[in-house]
This record gives C-alpha cells, structure tokens and sequence, in this order.
C-alpha cells in the first residue's frame, strides 16, 4: 500500500483502487464502522431485517419477479383478456391487484410507444364480495370495510379499474343466511361459505364479461389448503385447488402471486404503505382454524415449512383442467408454445365427475358408489336424491344435513342457489350417452 | 310437580342401553364413532374390525410363519393376544412368533422386555430377542451419549427396521406383522407432507409393504384407532409397558401427534380421513421416484449405494454423529475403503422368498 503521509484522513484510499471498486471498499470500510449491513442483492441500500438480507427495493423486484414468472410461464394473462380481481381488502389480494395494476400500466406504456399498435391491452376489474350477512361477522364494520376498498380501488393509477361491490346474497334467489346456518358442522359451514363465494365470483364474472378470475392466495394460503384437504379425505382431488390455473369454471381461475409467502405479502405491504383492510382474527373452532394454528407454529419452527409442503403437493398429479386448451396461447409466440402443456382442441375434455357442491373431482371409490346406489334407486329417483348422491364424502359428510339436524333433506336442496343444483342435473341429463372411460 | 320429579329420577337412574345390542348397559363410548356401547359388543367390533381388514387385504395364508414385532407396549402385546385369538377362531392357519427388539435403553427397554418375556408365557408364543448391541455393537444409550438427544430417534428407527428384518430371518419368518395403528399412519402422513419426502408418501398407507423383499410387513392395525387399543387394553386386563421411551420427548413426530389429537378432538373421522388421503395421492409421473436397490456394504434393501444403517453406523465408528443426518452427501472412495476396515466382514444368509441372500456386516 503506497505511504501518503501525515496529511491523509483515515478515509485514504490507495490510488490504484480509485473509481467504482474504491467507492465500494470505502463503503464497505464504512460499514465495518457503522455495522450497516447491505443489501445481499445491491449491495447498496441498506438491508431490512425481515426482507431476508435484502433491501425494500429488491425485495419488492424479488417478488414482483416471482409474480411476474408465474404469469408468463403459465400464459395467464394475454392481451385482449377481460381480467377480475377478487379483492378481499387483505395484505394477499392487494398485492395481487397492485402487481396486476403495474403488469397493465406497463403493458400500456408499451402499447403506448408502440407503432402498430396491434395488440390491445388486457382490462382489469376489481370485485369484492360482501358476506357479513350469511356469516356471523359484524355488519357494522361492513360500511368502513367497503369504504376502504373504494379508497384503495379508485387510488389506483391509471388505467382505471371498475370497482364491483357485491352483496352475495343478491346473486341468489335463495336464503343463504338460513340455508348456511343449517349446517351444524362448523368445517363444513366454513368451507360452504367458501364454495359460495367461488360461485358468486363466477357469477359475477359472467354478467359483467370477464374471462380470467384472479384470486390472491399465496403460498401459505396453499400450504393450509393442503393440510386442510388432507384431514378432511380430499386427497385425491387436494391437486386441483393449488395449481396456477384452474379451467373448472366458466372464467378460469389463476393464481399469480401462489409462490409468495403470505408473511412477505404483508412485509410488502408495510414497506410500501399499501393500504390494506385490517383482518380481525377469529377464534375458528373448525378444522380449518386448527390447520392454521397448526401451521402457525410450523413457521416458528422453520420459516421454510410452507415452501415444503407447496413443494410436496406439487409433486402430485394435477388434473386436465389445470392447463389451458390450446386456443388460450394464440397470443404466446409459436416457438415458446411447446413449453406450455395443454389440452389440444379437439382431444376429449377432462372425463372427471365433479361433485356439484364444492367442484372437487370424484374418486373412482365414489363413483362407483353413486352409481351403484342411482341403479337401484332406479328410474324414480327424486331430483334431490340424485343431487345427493351425486356429492362427494366430504360434502356428505360435513354439508349435508343428516337425520339428527333441524333442517330436512328436501328443505336443504329447496335452498341451494340454482347453479349449484344445475351443475349436478345437467350431467344427469346426458349420463346415459357418456362412454365409460376405460 | 312431584310426578315430573320422579320421572327425571326415574330417567337419570335408568342405565344407557347399548346401542349394538340394546340389552346390556352402555360401559364406554367407541373414540371412533361415539357410539355408546357395551363391553361385550366393543370386544365384538374391534376384533371383527381387525378380522376383516385381515380378510380383505389378503393379509395371511394357511401356514405362514408370522412374526409379530413386540416391543411390550399396548400395540404390540394387544396385536399378540388378538392375532392370537383370531387365529385360533377363524383357522387362519399361521404359526406365531414374537419378535423382540433390544435397543439398549437402561430404564426403559429392560423393563419393557420384562413384560414380552410374560406375553411369551400368557400368550403361549415363543419369543426371539435380538439385540443392537450384539447386531452394530452400538446401545441406544451409547449412542445417545455419544450424539446427543436430537437425532437419537433417526438411528433407532433405521437400525430397528433392519434389526426386525434380521431378527426374523433367523427364525425363518415369512411376514413380520407390527401394531402401527392409525394413529401412527396418519401421523407419518402428515410427517411425511411436512418433510417433503414424496417417496415415503407414496408407501406410507400401504397395509403391506416389503411385498418384492425377502420379508414383507404388514399393519392389522391400519384402520384402528390408538385409543380404542388402549381400551381394548384396560377392560382385557392386558398385560402391557406404558411408559414412553425415555429419548423420545423431541421426536419431531410430537408436532404431527399432537395436531392429530386436537383433530380427533373436533372430528374423531378425521384420523381415518387423512389415511384415505394418503391411500388417493396420486404422484406426478414426472416426479423423481428412488430405485431401490441393495446395499453395496451388507446387501440389505437400499436406494443408495450404502444403506442408511450403514452410513449411520459409518458415523458413530468414525466419530461423525451427523453423517447421514440431514442432506449431506455420504462419504466416498477413500473414505468407504476405510469405513470397511472399521467394519468386520461376517457373511449372514437367510431364506428369502425370492431365494438366499447374502448379507455381509
């Protein structure tokens, strides 16, 4: 190291290391100093201790990233897709309706820039769905949560997005309120109000023209849903849930953000000050609270336990409805499609039975059973009967009303909304003229 | 007034009737399905429950020589005595034996072993000890002292399974049947979700298991609920070892244990249903699967080169408790040249049902 005498400050840098390298030692010499620990990524800004070394820009860029690879290596999103976002006003879907907000902002700068301007850019829309009136919550938070979401919504940059606020009993001609308070078991009242509100999205979906339905579930989100279908007997149908996209439904569903963690979401959050809508924790005394109290304290064990169980659950069979058919990549470039697995035009669809409840596929053991219990029910089976024997274990289980509930049969099916009896019959109808699969 | 008293007298004094066979009284409440039943009739549908499980799985034939793994505890001394009784009713046929397991645990195995060496004489079944010591030279407490309380459970587990296999081959059984109830198979279930082990996943429900091994294993027991063992247990009087093993408490399995408790609490089906879970995952056909294989060491089963009880052993000679622990990669060459100096080379064969085999130590 060259002598520069007495003159030189203790912040000397040898001459040889000048330039970008001697503003990174000086940095680093500074660091030691002031035991400021740098971004593991940049190495410029400081790292935040609950961003994993990294600094709030590149821990943002890192999950963007991941939102980002998700969308373009399953072909989510194209251009001239009519996108809802179901927004719950938590920490997950926010992140998800900003990073969706910011993939469209982008894609219209381009469009902006672009010459030709050939290719359009994809709409967003944004639902939220009140319930408060079928379940037990308080209604008079409703108004203030609904406030907040009109403010978070309309706060938004441009594009402007349409704010669709849903009270789900509207949707129906049914009495949700009696039909879900009829249900004893308090798993199954959860997972019913669950299944609703899918049906609700749908609809909505439907009478408004969207064609893509975004949901914010996360990994952790996944990681409960595993766990959950596993203790309830869901395992053969537990892969068609937590894959990133789901053509079950009339606006398929996808999930961009399924890779990030739901404790990162809310880091996120924090960081950028999005504004999200409180979720007051309720005492669950149903399985699905057990599960997340369970995972609760997976995660203070280890912080990777839901990255593993997202990545043992992925080792498992997905089902034909979770890829596209091959018209949904039209806008993907001819040499990528062969990295896209889907259904081509013209194979048959998927031969899975879905129970009319909760959509989940029907083991071979449960089919078998239903026809079994239809032939000899024989030609006079009643319309709920049929619809009955047509749900899975699980629904009967924990859904359906049994001998020893106020609620009769006949009074349950007389309560359930339309399209939920409509998708048992129509299979019914043509059941005759189906070949079995062999 | 005094008549509606008397008759709320007349219905708190009037026992429970059980609801099977509506004549005697009701003396528990089945953990399985909450009904409230008679003694009698408990004692009739846990053992037919067992019965057909056995029936329906093709379990058994006339003649096998089985090999009950027994260990002293409530499911393995209830899995004797019903076995036992069954054989005997049905005419199964099959040729009993207890199997025991010392795995050197001062305090705990030689009490437990006590309570075996009485099943051999309540029971009439001859008994077979085998013992770590005299197998890898190792004791539990040996090798808790040497590796400490955190991975103690991973090297009893490996070199009790092989300790089975070993034990009966000596006294030329052809099925090892344990007691692992359902309580147990959920648990690995979700032990094995949690771990991310999708190949054990994919074995994990399977009633018999080892079918293209020398010795396969199965589970009568599969579909029985712990607790209703443990009542089976209490009102039979059976003789049993109740304490739990003294290195157990930071078994990581205590997490599953106890999440499936407070599951069974809510919904008593729940521990069948993560079995049926378990028995409907279907695994990706793009998923890596191991091969099995033999070991290259002693010849026992194994998906790698060296067989987990090797490596295991590998480590406590040479001084390495966390060799094989964790996801380490296993020593080679030089290494295993030296590793095989530690070891002696004593050649043990057996009659397998696919023929001899060789199985150095």
């Amino acid at each position: 190291m060259a002598v520069c005498g007495s003159a030189c400050g203790t912040n000397c840098v040898p001459k040889d290391t000048e330039g970008e390298e001697g503003e990174r030692l000086k940095r680093l010499s500074l660091e030691e100093e002031s035991s400021v620990r740098r971004c593991t990524k940049c190495a410029e800004e400081e790292a935040r201790k609950e961003c994993n070394g990294l600094c709030a820009g590149c821990f943002r860029a890192y999950l963007y990233g991941k939102f980002k690879l998700a969308v373009t290596s399953n072909a989510m999103i194209s251009p001239t897709d009519k996108v809802l976002v179901a927004f719950s006003g938590g920490p997950s879907s926010r992140v998800a309706l900003e990073f969706i907000h910011e993939m469209q902002s982008k894609a219209l700068a381009c469009w902006d820039a672009s010459n030709s301007q050939a290719l359009p850019v994809f709409t967003v829309g944004v639902v939220f769905m009140e319930e408060c009136n079928i379940s037990d919550e308080l209604s008079d938070q409703a108004d203030d949560v609904i406030a907040q979401i009109r403010s978070i919504v309309s706060g938004l940059s441009p594009p402007s997005k349409d704010l669709h606020i849903v009270l789900m009993e509207s949707l129906f001609s049914s009495d949700l309120r009696k039909l879900v308070g009829s249900i004893n078991d308090a798993t199954g009242r959860e997972d019913f109000v669950r299944h609703l509100r899918m049906l609700s999205l749908q609809r909505v979906a439907f009478e408004f023209g969207y064609n893509k339905l975004v949901l914010g579930l996360s990994a952790s989100g996944i990681a409960r849903h595993v766990l959950s279908a596993t203790v309830k007997g869901q395992g053969y149908s537990l892969p068609a849930d937590m894959q990133y996209v789901d053509t079950r439904w009339k606006a398929p569903v996808v999930l961009p953000i399924r890779d990030c963690l739901e404790q990162e979401l809310v880091t996120l959050c924090n960081l950028e000050s999005l504004k999200h809508v409180q979720v007051h924790d309720k005492r669950c005394t149903s399985i699905n609270g057990l599960v997340s109290s369970f995972l609760a304290r997976l995660r203070e064990d280890n912080s990777s336990r839901e990255h593993t169980i997202l990545r043992t659950a992925g080792k498992l069979k997905p089902f034909n409805f979770n890829k596209f058919s091959s018209n949904q990549y039209e806008y993907v470039p001819s040499r990528l499609r062969p990295k896209f697995q889907f259904i081509e035009t013209g194979e048959p669809e998927s031969s899975e039975v879905l129970c009319p409840i909760c959509a989940s596929p029907l083991t071979a053991t449960e089919l078998a059973t239903t026809r079994c219990s239809q032939q000899m029910k024989g030609l006079n089976i009643k319309e709920m009967e049929a619809f009955y024997l047509s749900c899975c274990q699980s629904c009967h289980f924990q859904i359906l009303p049994k001998e020893e509930t106020s609620m009769s049969c006949d009074g349950f099916f007389d309560l359930l909304p339309k399209p939920m009896v409509k998708r048992s019959l129509l299979r019914d109808e043509i059941k005759d003229y189906l070949l079995e699969d062999s | 007034m005094e008549g509606v008293e008397a008759s709320e007298k007349v219905k708190r004094t009037t026992p429970r009737l059980c609801s099977l066979c509506n004549q005697r009284k009701a003396a528990l409440r089945r953990p399985k399905t909450l009904e409230q039943i008679c003694r009698e009739c408990f004692y009739n549908v846990f053992e037919d429950e067992i019965h057909r499980v056995i029936v329906e799985n093709n379990l058994f034939k006339p003649g096998d020589r089985i090999a009950i793994g027994a260990s002293g505890g409530k499911d393995s001394t209830v899995l004797a005595y019903v076995l036992s009784e069954l054989n005997k009713r049905h005419n199964y046929g099959l040729d009993l034996f207890l199997l025991s397991i010392d795995e050197g645990i001062t305090g705990y195995r030689d009490d437990s072993l006590e309570t075996v060496k009485r099943n051999e004489i309540q029971y009439g079944l001859p008994l077979k000890i085998v013992s770590y010591k005299e197998l890898y030279q190792w004791t539990m407490d040996e090798i808790v002292k040497a590796i400490g309380l955190k991975n103690n459970c991973t090297f009893c587990g490996v070199f009790r399974r092989q300790a089975l296999d070993r034990g009966a081959a000596l006294i030329q059984a052809d099925k090892i049947v344990t007691g692992h109830n359902a309580d147990d198979i959920a648990e690995t279930v979700l032990l094995n979700i949690l771990r991310g082990d999708i190949a054990r996943l994919s074995r994990c429900t399977s009633i018999t298991t080892g079918e293209d091994g020398p010795i396969p294993r199965c589970k009568p027991f599969k579909y029985t609920y712990e607790k209703e063992i443990v009542m089976y247990a209490y009102f039979k009087k059976l003789d049993y070892f109740s304490t739990e093993c003294i290195y157990s408490p930071n078994a990581y399995r205590g997490f599953a244990r106890e999440f499936i408790k407070d599951l069974e609490r809510i919904r008593p089906r729940a521990i069948l249903d993560i079995i049926r879970s378990g028995e409907d995952f279907r695994i990706s056909t793009t998923t890596r699967m191991p091969e099995q294989g033999t070991c290259q060491q002693c010849g026992y089963i194994s998906s790698q080169k060296l067989c987990k009880a090797c490596v295991l052993l590998e480590g406590l000679n040479r001084g390495l408790p966390k060799l094989g622990i964790g996801r380490k990669k296993v020593c080679s060459g030089e290494d295993q040249v030296q590793s095989k100096r530690h070891l002696e080379n004593k050649a043990l064969s057996f009659h397998g049902k696919h023929g001899n085999v060789e199985w150095k130590r």
